[in-house]
């Protein structure tokens, strides 16, 4: 569903984009710099930054496409082949390395705008993620991202919990902690009985506790279980980033897992064919549905949920809070971001690496950290992300911000033949949210992507 | 017939006038059919990501092809779908078009009868998709005020494959039934006439009268679902993606997924290859098994 809309928003907005698009073809000529993004919500602020570009830069103008997650993917791959790829996108952590190994990207260390850009600038980690094995620059940072507990203040004031309690949960694969009893506690079944409740039906439940973003094969679980099994101490992989090892098969990891699908087999969190399947509606919908009373989701999807409404179009309030501390005694989130990359097909690479230098500036990120969408990759973006957040939506952001100010995040595992393991790892992690497989098939997964490597090797 | 008859005229040579009307359809089989299909075959002995130069590697891609499960997995779903969807498709489709033909002629109702040809695959699927949303599809707010429980149509490993094979028999069934009725357009009515006075029932002509006679039409009908049936893609593309699991894993969405979501052209052309040849055996069993070639009607 969440794809769907995706699908119709970047539709619509390519109509929309068609108009400014032909007059740039008619003025631009040359000096029209083609940028793909996939989330509409930074448009906006990107379009502003590209505006400013153009005055700093008489003669060359930025041309914005956007479209949506899964057809950004498979139009850029098409573009590589056809030769209609863009001068510069934004790239994730999740499919550099590949573009790096199929030679499309182009090191930002041998253009001269880009060949300045200094890790120190960024958020602590962020730039160093975005080299390659060969040392060479493939991405200047843009944002970073980590994961909060987005609560319906309504649903937990009915349960009769304190808000404030919301801010210290804990969690263990044992018994779940004081995370699991609030979970439960916020499960309401269709005869209005709590799932902590004598008398509970778990088959029939009207509002879940805890909502689900799927199984999270497809993203090592970032908006599912990462912030379990990183509060576990687990990591995915020997080392990071360019791990070549696997540790599904560790017992810390297959019991947090068991734990986790646990949830939706105790009726606390909606089953796989109740989110749709391979089509999840998101953990926005199911809050705003009323589906579920609370979901652990990104930073990038604040202002989603801030503009959440009711069937009659009120707003609707919305809490967020930190990843509950784990078996580790600390809080975990997986600490992500993205970045602007140059592809090798550009044409014009100088100029491709001077609106790069200007993305991954202070001025260009200062605006985008006012328009309140994602924390740019800079501290002095960042706060001003903060800040409008504070003000203009009364909202206090902090838990995403603490993780990085604490420092409880780890990094997206970055590993090369990333395609490879997301095919192999989405339909066996789907088969124990299922339920048709058990957590312990894990381990012969793990067998599967340690021979990708060595066969790879 | 020249050499027999040297004193007759020659007839006028039309190889090139022949050559003519042929080349529009000729160059177009040559550059979008035969040229890929043989370039394919090409690839599928080699190692090919795309953007690099491919690599010969022999018969690996065909060695891995029989050792991965996961290709006879979609091999199994993919026959599963065709299954369904022929049978319900075919079985429907004859009904509509011997009714279309015996009980009225009317030509707004074979319009309506062709319309869902007219939507496209994906807004078909999309449409479905809507409909039958656990959630907020219309289709299981209807099935609960009957009183029964909501079902996950496209989310649940037993119903996906049925339910994308409906999918499509709702999209198709229009057209097969046109091409059905145009066969039954050939059967002569003094046939039925001659039915009638021997006072056949309407399922006795059914079964006696039409099906025979039909019978050639049926078998080209049914070659041509068949192919296009093995070929389902864009409603598994929209709807479900392959899963849950490797439910609805149908063998060309695993192709695609290998060749351009993970980069590996040459195994992806292997596995075309392998259709390929399953496609051609099951025609060549098709046209012998039904004497598609030859008709009743003497």
């Amino acid at each position: 569903m969440r794809r769907l809309l995706a699908v119709l928003t970047s539709a619509a907005l390519l109509a929309g984009c068609g108009w400014s698009g032909e007059d740039a073809t008619a003025t631009g000529g040359g000096g029209t710099i083609e940028y793909w993004l996939w989330d509409s919500g930074q448009q906006p602020g990107y379009q502003k930054c590209a505006d400013e570009f153009a005055k700093r830069n008489p003669g060359l103008r930025v041309r914005i496409s956007q479209y949506g997650w899964d057809v950004y993917w498979s139009k850029l791959t098409a573009g590589f082949i056809a030769d209609t790829a863009p001068d510069v996108f934004t790239d994730h952590l999740a499919k550099f390395a590949q573009f790096v190994d199929l030679g499309v990207l182009r090191p930002l260390d041998e253009l001269g705008p880009t060949s300045d850009l200094n890790d120190a600038d960024y958020q602590e980690g962020l730039a160093e993620l975005w080299k390659g094995q060969d040392g060479k620059r493939y991405g200047a940072p843009k944002d970073w991202d980590t994961i909060a507990l987005f609560y319906d203040p309504v649903a937990v004031e009915e349960a009769g919990i304190d808000p404030a309690t919301l801010q210290s949960l804990t969690w263990n694969p044992r018994d779940g902690g004081t995370f699991e009893k609030t979970v439960a506690r916020l499960t309401v079944d269709n005869n209005g009985i709590r799932g902590d409740e004598p008398g509970f039906d778990k088959d029939n439940v009207r509002q879940y506790g805890f909502g689900s973003d799927g199984a999270g094969g497809a993203g090592w679980g970032q908006t599912q279980w990462s912030a379990f099994t990183g509060s576990a101490g687990w990591q995915a992989t020997d080392r990071n980033p360019w791990g070549s090892r696997f540790n599904l098969d560790q017992p810390v990891f297959q019991q947090t897992l068991d734990w986790y699908f646990g949830l939706a087999r105790k009726g606390y969190m909606p089953s796989f064919a109740e989110i749709g399947g391979n089509n999840p509606v998101g953990p926005d919908k199911e809050i705003q549905s009323g589906l579920a009373a609370m979901a652990l989701d990104g930073s990038w999807k604040i202002s989603t949920y801030t503009n959440l409404t009711d069937a009659a179009g009120t707003k609707l309030k919305v809490g967020i809070a930190p990843t509950p501390i784990g078996p580790s005694g600390k809080r975990a989130s997986m600490f992500n971001g993205l970045a602007d990359s140059v592809t090798t097909l550009s044409k014009q690479p100088e100029n491709a690496a001077k609106w790069v230098k200007f993305l991954s500036g202070a001025e260009c990120q200062n605006i985008i950290g006012e328009s309140g969408v994602v924390f740019p990759a800079r501290p002095s973006g960042t706060e001003r992300a903060v800040a409008y957040n504070r003000e203009e939506r009364g909202l206090d952001v902090t838990p995403f911000t603490d993780q990085v100010k604490q420092k409880t995040t780890f990094l997206f595992p970055v590993t090369t033949n990333a395609a490879d393991i997301t095919a192999l790892m989405v339909p066996r992690m789907d088969a124990v949210y299922i339920g048709d497989a058990p957590v312990s098939s894990m381990t012969s997964l793990n067998d599967q992507l340690n021979t990708l490597f060595e066969v790879a090797r | 017939m020249a050499t027999v008859t040297p004193v007759r005229k020659r007839p006028p040579d039309d190889t090139k006038l022949a050559l003519l009307f042929i080349a529009p359809a000729l160059i177009g089989f040559v550059v979008f059919m035969l040229w890929p299909t043989l370039r394919g075959i090409w690839l599928s002995f080699t190692r090919f990501n795309l953007l690099t130069a491919p690599e010969w590697i022999g018969f690996d891609n065909y060695v891995r092809m029989v050792q991965d499960p996961v290709f006879w997995n979609a091999l199994k779903v993919t026959v599963y779908y065709v299954v369904v969807n022929i049978a319900l498709q075919t079985a429907l489709a004859l009904a509509i078009a011997v009714m279309m033909q015996r009980l009225t002629k009317r030509t707004w109702l074979r319009g309506i009868v062709l319309t869902p040809y007219l939507v496209s695959n994906v807004v078909a699927a999309m449409i479905f998709l809507w409909i039958l949303d656990y959630q907020l599809g219309i289709g299981n707010k209807v099935i609960e005020l009957i009183g029964l429980d909501r079902v996950a149509f496209l989310a649940d490993s037993a119903w996906v494959i049925p339910t994308i094979a409906v999918i499509n028999v709702w999209r198709h069934v229009g057209y097969t039934a046109l091409l059905i009725f145009a066969g039954l357009q050939t059967i002569p009515e003094s046939m039925y006439e001659a039915g009638r006075v021997d006072g056949a029932s309407e399922l006795t002509m059914f079964r006696r009268i039409t099906l025979p006679l039909l019978r050639p039409i049926l078998a080209l009908v049914l070659i041509i679902t068949v192919v296009g049936s093995f070929q389902v893609f864009d409603t598994v593309a929209i709807t479900t993606r392959g899963g849950p699991v490797d439910s609805s894993r149908v063998l060309q969405y695993y192709i695609y997924d290998m060749a351009f979501g993970r980069f590996q052209f040459g195994y992806a052309s292997a596995m075309s290859v392998g259709l390929l040849a399953v496609l051609v055996v099951i025609t060549f069993l098709q046209y012998r098994l039904t004497r598609a070639s030859s008709s009743d009607l003497a």
